[in-house]
């Protein structure tokens, strides 16, 4: 703790709840407020209803949020295998070949997703790759766009890796294959797990390249919200914004809990 | 307790060594045998290449000249897997994700070990550096000394032909290391197959367990023999002053002595040539206080400019004709004072006369 007296910790946290409270805290209650609500016209909502939830877990909704987990799934297996492959590939880059890779694989950060979306759209409408209208599409996307931290934070892990484990492990006989699954994997494992968690956050979450390429049976959850909403159901919206909130929560909960048992440094 | 080893005895032979890291060579023409079986000790300060030639051994450093060989096998293009030796670092490089059983069964898993002989093994190795009861332990619950010791079993459970130590005592405080320093010359003496390289910067180390050692500065073997030949008749004056603590005093070859700044003293001089420049090297607890007791031996007469007090002995600095001659005698009842004149002597067959280096003076 830097702030030694009483007083000063004290305006310490007061700071603290009066930024997070109105930035971070209020809007999250409101929607979470809206999807109980029947109507909302004065101050507060009014009338509590779980016709939105019903509707939530049923039929369409339902299907985009499996719909959204499948993609994240996919995606993040993708993007992670992708990034730490290519993360190990690099360490035996000259530095400058290096640089331009770690540039490439940040590009898809520095475009905006809009961008993505339209450039994928673009490259795959036409034969031998007609890709446009399938959930393949999606789920490219997605890897393209979550890559970039796969590949960062393996690839930071990894150059903070003692050089020691594996010339240890090579030195008692171990080829680079057995030393990469018994050794440098599980030794990355905490910050796999840790861009695995990023991964599947950002790819649940994604709306704008989605937007352009998805196709009616492939329809992931934050689509379904916009499109919600943008028909005026802005209660029904609210609850399904609850439910992905949730269910993102739920799936890096599972992967932290993967974190904590891969710790033991 | 020691099973016989399955690799053959084998030595290591470095021929014509060359490393460099673009143009900066850190491992220049080593020419250098170790005998199968052999301890022996790579002692240099840092940055003597020391430590690239352990590497070069390992397969984790490719000589850009020259061949290594083990065994009598060159293995200078082979990757360190297909080497067979086992290599303790300095700061251990345990898995910490494996228990110490795992880390210890390691390279038996790696090589493809029968499975009922790991078990074994494993147990045996861990039994020679007295590590048996951590089996079940992970290495971050184990102290520094303990760590060094499952590294040591994890490197001989898979019984090299060589083992490569890489300063492996530096980590530990000086009790731990006096105390690992019995056990590897325990394990030295139950594995006399083991062909060891230990590098170290510490003379002690060097001089306390290897059988020979290999002086190293500035990228080039200075010096090699055995701690006795190193620290009784040094070669170079490098030698002298890294090995153990040396007055150097820079003089001129004359027929049957050296002169020092216009005084003559009678120490043997080989076959140097008369009226060359050369460096006597005189070790301080050879030096003595006082006249002259036997009638060959040699005295430098100087002022006194240090003593230091030290329990059994003091250090006596003087300072003979601009050069500075450390003394080390046993405690003095009444010691001089600073400033006074003081005669210290020594016999002929206690100096050494080495190749003339430029600085003067004595290495503490």
């Amino acid at each position: 703790m830097l702030l030694h007296s009483k007083a000063a910790r004290r305006s310490a946290h007061a700071v603290f709840w009066l930024l997070f409270l109105p930035l971070f805290a209020l809007p999250l209650l409101v929607i979470v407020a809206a999807s109980f609500a029947t109507g909302w016209s004065g101050a507060l909502p009014s009338g509590v209803t779980l016709a939105h939830y019903r509707d939530a877990v049923h039929g369409d909704s339902l299907d985009a949020l499996l719909t959204s987990a499948a993609t994240a799934l996919a995606a993040s297996v993708l993007a992670l295998t992708a990034g730490t492959w290519a993360a190990l590939a690099a360490q035996k880059l000259p530095r400058r070949a290096r640089r331009v890779l770690d540039g490439l694989f940040l590009l898809p950060l520095a475009v905006p997703s809009v961008v993505v979306g339209l450039s994928l759209l673009v490259a795959f409408s036409q034969p031998p790759l007609l890709l446009n209208g399938t959930p393949q599409i999606v789920i490219i996307a997605h890897t393209v766009l979550v890559t970039a931290f796969a590949h960062q934070s393996v690839g930071a892990a990894l150059t903070r890796l003692d050089p020691a484990y594996e010339q240890s492990a090579a030195g008692l006989g171990a080829r680079p294959a057995y030393v990469l699954w018994r050794v440098k994997l599980p030794l990355l494992l905490p910050s796999l797990s840790a861009a695995a968690g990023l991964c599947i956050a950002l790819s649940m979450g994604e709306l704008s390249a989605t937007m352009m390429l998805y196709p009616p049976d492939w329809m992931p959850l934050p689509v379904q919200i916009f499109a919600t909403t943008d028909r005026g159901s802005l209660f029904a919206g609210a609850a399904l914004a609850v439910v992905l909130m949730a269910a993102t929560l739920l799936a890096l909960l599972a992967v932290s809990r993967l974190r904590t048992r891969a710790a033991y440094r | 307790m020691t099973a016989p080893l399955t690799a053959p005895p084998s030595g290591i032979r470095f021929d014509g060594v060359q490393v460099a890291y673009g143009d900066t060579v850190v491992l220049d023409g080593l020419d250098l045998t170790v005998e199968p079986g052999e301890f022996m000790a790579l002692l240099g300060p840092s940055g003597s290449g020391k430590t690239t030639a352990l590497r070069a051994v390992g397969g984790f450093v490719t000589p850009r000249r020259g061949r290594i060989l083990i065994g009598g096998r060159d293995v200078t293009d082979l990757p360190p897997y297909r080497r067979g030796i086992g290599t303790v670092v300095q700061n251990y490089a345990l898995f910490p994700h494996m228990k110490v059983a795992d880390n210890v069964a390691f390279g038996l898993k790696a090589q493809k070990a029968p499975r009922e002989e790991i078990a074994p093994r494993v147990r045996e190795a861990l039994e020679m550096t007295g590590m048996a009861g951590y089996a079940d332990r992970h290495p971050r619950e184990l102290s520094g000394g303990q760590q060094q010791r499952v590294a040591l079993a994890r490197a001989l459970a898979i019984r090299p032909g060589v083992l490569l130590l890489d300063e492996p005592l530096s980590a530990l405080d000086a009790t731990l290391r006096s105390d690992m320093m019995g056990e590897l010359a325990r394990l030295h003496r139950e594995l006399p197959d083991v062909t060891i390289l230990y590098v170290t910067h510490d003379q002690v180390e060097a001089l306390t367990l290897a059988d020979r050692i290999a002086v190293m500065d500035a990228a080039r073997l200075q010096d090699c023999g055995t701690p006795q030949e190193l620290y009784r008749r040094p070669r170079t004056a490098f030698t002298a002053s890294f090995v153990g603590t040396a007055n150097l005093l820079p003089v001129t070859v004359a027929d049957g002595g050296v002169d020092l700044a216009g005084q003559r003293l009678t120490v043997p001089t080989g076959d140097a040539v008369p009226g060359a420049t050369a460096t006597l090297c005189v070790r301080p607890h050879l030096v003595g206080v006082g006249a002259v007791p036997a009638a060959d031996g040699n005295t430098l007469r100087g002022t006194l400019t240090g003593i230091q007090w030290r329990g059994a002995t003091h250090r006596l600095t003087a300072e003979i004709s601009g050069h500075r001659v450390l003394a080390d005698v046993r405690e003095l009842r009444e010691p001089p004072a600073l400033g006074a004149g003081i005669d210290l002597h020594f016999a002929p067959g206690d100096a050494v006369l080495v190749p003339a280096q430029l600085a003067g003076g004595a290495d503490v």
